[in-house]
């Protein structure tokens, strides 16, 4: 890629450089329709699972929690922000735009991110799975043929890098600590493993999109081996637990009772004030 | 009893009880060469660093004073968490949960900077959940609509700049240190509070109203958040005279009004005073008389929400007992692994000094 540094880009984004929402708004690439909801797809995740750990913010164990919880979602919200901009511009819409005035059913979060954050058990059971999952994503798209998703997808694997250190720390403490601790993120992992499916689960889309989407199949054995490595460590069973199916055909067309709910809060302020700038 | 005036944030009369006895191996029968040596780096204005002989009472001062800016930073987090899953826009969202987490990074240099006076985290911790400690009563007013992310970000913010930049130059060393780096976030959340007015303010008539709204309700307040008029604080000078304090309660109140008017202007907004103006012999603006009584009740317990925020507090920390317990048994594990696996390393090669492996033993500890 530094072969063609010098060399004029179609775009200004390119892996390696530092990007934000604005310079992604600014540079003139343009998603395609399916580009536009892939990218849709992994920015619901992220904006999503960062609304959930924001409400940790004060309440999280200790200091130090608040800290890494608020880190994390930080993270998250940012990598929200760089791909519901990137969709948008297929619409001629902006990622507030995409966050506030979407409704539930066009949304296209996995269930997974959209479960209750419980206790902290819980909240580290869900980090866990989607922090890997979400690691080998990253690292897989930063090839993606598509430049603007390749540069996202580079910048913010080096900082899921840092999620699933957190999350699998906390899964050896929590798993090696008191009787109490295993049992809570056993029922945490036991609570979250229903929806691990769904993760690794092919569509039209990603057939349409080849070279340019991560295929979600395509990650389930480096995401499991990591997962089942670090709850091995931990001296935990992989819970056996039945998945639960889709609702749809397709991804997009299921989501969870919780969906609603998140966006009620989220959304609420925003459309208080249509067409207000903040 | 030293002062009743500290400095960022307000104490109650009723002082902290700390056990010194536990933790302090130097009382004020300490000879005299130390004293005189602390009051030489005194009357220098030079640090006075945690391993240097102090005063009792400074320590004890500094104590009171770190632990409550600490915990004013913890509990001030809450009216701000309040709105995070609710900001208006992404970007605002993205802010407004670095700001947040900015105070609990500064919760924590203050807990260190305070435990080198020698208290524990949990001891201060123990302090606030049993409300024997205080923290700024400015945190037991709601934050009800957006516009007061605004107005906490310029106006609380803004009264601790004020408060915090000659604290910079305090005499003990690590809160002053400390000081530094938190005045420079500060001072980006107050120029963030005051972007966010800026927008409410010359955008739509509600959001211009709900602007208004939250500065007439922490106009006050924030005033009020530089302790009693100086006559009510003859405390202050003890403070003072240990170049912890730098200036009084009225002229860093002065400064303040002084400061705000003219970014009130800039906003559109005005400042919920009748008697506000310029006085030209001065060369400062002149306010009107604050409420003084209503100060007294919230710091006595009485403010809106102080119950609620301290049931917070407490519900977070009863809810984390057991991560935080399984965190402590994690890491004895680990200890016992390490020092069994230096052991048995011993063993094996009888050569080496066992002192030579001590940090062996450290990791997870």
């Amino acid at each position: 890629m530094s072969t063609f540094a010098s060399q004029e880009s179609a775009t200004k984004i390119s892996a390696g450089e530092s990007i934000s929402s604005e310079s992604i708004a600014e540079s003139g690439a343009t998603a395609s329709e399916d580009v536009a909801q892939y990218a849709m797809r992994l920015g619901d995740d992220a904006l999503i699972l960062s609304q959930r750990l924001g409400w940790w913010i004060a309440r999280a164990p200790e200091l130090e929690e608040d800290i890494a919880l608020s880190n994390i979602a930080l993270d998250l919200i940012g990598h929200a922000r760089f791909l519901l901009t990137y969709a948008g511009t297929a619409w001629n819409k902006s990622e507030d735009d995409l966050a506030y005035f979407r409704p539930e059913e066009e949304f296209r979060s996995c269930r997974l991110v959209e479960q209750e954050n419980g206790d902290f058990g819980q909240t580290i059971a869900r980090q866990l799975i989607f922090s890997m999952y979400q690691y080998e994503l990253y690292k897989a798209l930063a090839e993606s043929s598509d430049p603007t998703l390749a540069a996202i997808a580079d910048k913010a694997v080096k900082e899921v890098e840092y999620h699933v250190d957190h999350a699998s720390q906390w899964i050896l403490r929590l798993g090696l600590g008191t009787e109490e601790s295993r049992r809570r993120i056993a029922a945490g992992l036991e609570y979250m493993w229903p929806y691990v499916e769904e993760l690794f689960t092919d569509d039209e889309l990603i057939d349409r999109l080849d070279g340019v989407a991560v295929r979600p199949s395509s990650l389930e054995e480096a995401a499991m081996r990591g997962i089942r490595s670090v709850l091995a460590e931990a001296e935990l069973e992989v819970p056996e637990v039945a998945q639960a199916r889709l609702t749809s055909e397709v991804r997009d067309g299921s989501y969870s009772e919780h969906r609603g709910y998140i966006l009620a809060e989220m959304q609420s302020l925003a459309r208080q004030h249509p067409g207000a700038t903040w | 009893m030293l002062t009743t005036t500290v400095y960022p944030y307000i104490l109650n009369e009723r002082s902290v009880f700390i056990s010194l006895e536990d933790v302090m191996t130097h009382t004020d029968d300490a000879v005299a060469p130390e004293q005189e040596h602390f009051d030489a780096l005194i009357a220098d204005d030079s640090r006075i660093e945690p391993r240097d002989w102090m005063p009792e009472a400074y320590r004890k001062t500094l104590t009171r004073q770190i632990s409550q800016h600490a915990h004013s930073e913890i509990i001030g987090m809450q009216p701000e968490a309040n709105w995070i899953t609710r900001a208006p826009s992404l970007k605002r969202k993205s802010i407004l949960m670095a700001k947040v987490q900015d105070e609990a990074g500064h919760g924590l240099y203050l807990y260190s900077s305070a435990e080198t006076l020698g208290t524990p985290r949990p001891v201060l911790n123990d302090q606030l959940l049993t409300g024997r400690a205080k923290y700024s009563s400015i945190f037991n007013y709601p934050a009800r609509t957006w516009a007061d992310m605004g107005a906490i970000g310029w106006l609380v913010d803004g009264a601790a700049i004020c408060n915090q930049v000659p604290l910079c130059r305090a005499s003990y060393g690590p809160y002053g240190r400390a000081m530094v780096r938190i005045c420079k976030e500060e001072s980006f959340h107050q120029r963030q509070g005051w972007e966010i007015l800026y927008e409410l303010s010359h955008g739509t008539d509600a959001q211009k109203k709900m602007a208004q709204d939250a500065v007439d309700r922490f106009y006050g307040p924030a005033l009020q958040m530089f302790g009693p008029p100086d006559a009510d604080s003859p405390n202050s000078q003890q403070s003072m005279a240990w170049n912890i304090k730098r200036f009084s309660n009225d002229e860093l109140r002065q400064r303040f009004v002084d400061m705000i008017v003219p970014q009130a202007e800039a906003l559109g907004l005005t400042l919920p005073d009748p008697d506000l103006v310029w006085n030209e012999e001065r060369q400062h603006y002149d306010y009107g008389e604050l409420d003084w009584d209503e100060f007294m009740s919230v710091i006595k317990g009485r403010g809106p929400c102080s119950v609620q925020r301290m049931k917070r507090r407490r519900e977070a920390h009863e809810n984390g007992a057991w991560v935080r317990e399984a965190a402590a048994a994690y890491a004895e594990r680990q200890a016992a692994r390490a020092a069994e696996a230096a052991n048995h390393e011993d063993h094996e090669t009888e050569t080496a000094p066992s002192s030579q492996r001590p940090a062996a033993q450290l990791i997870g500890a």
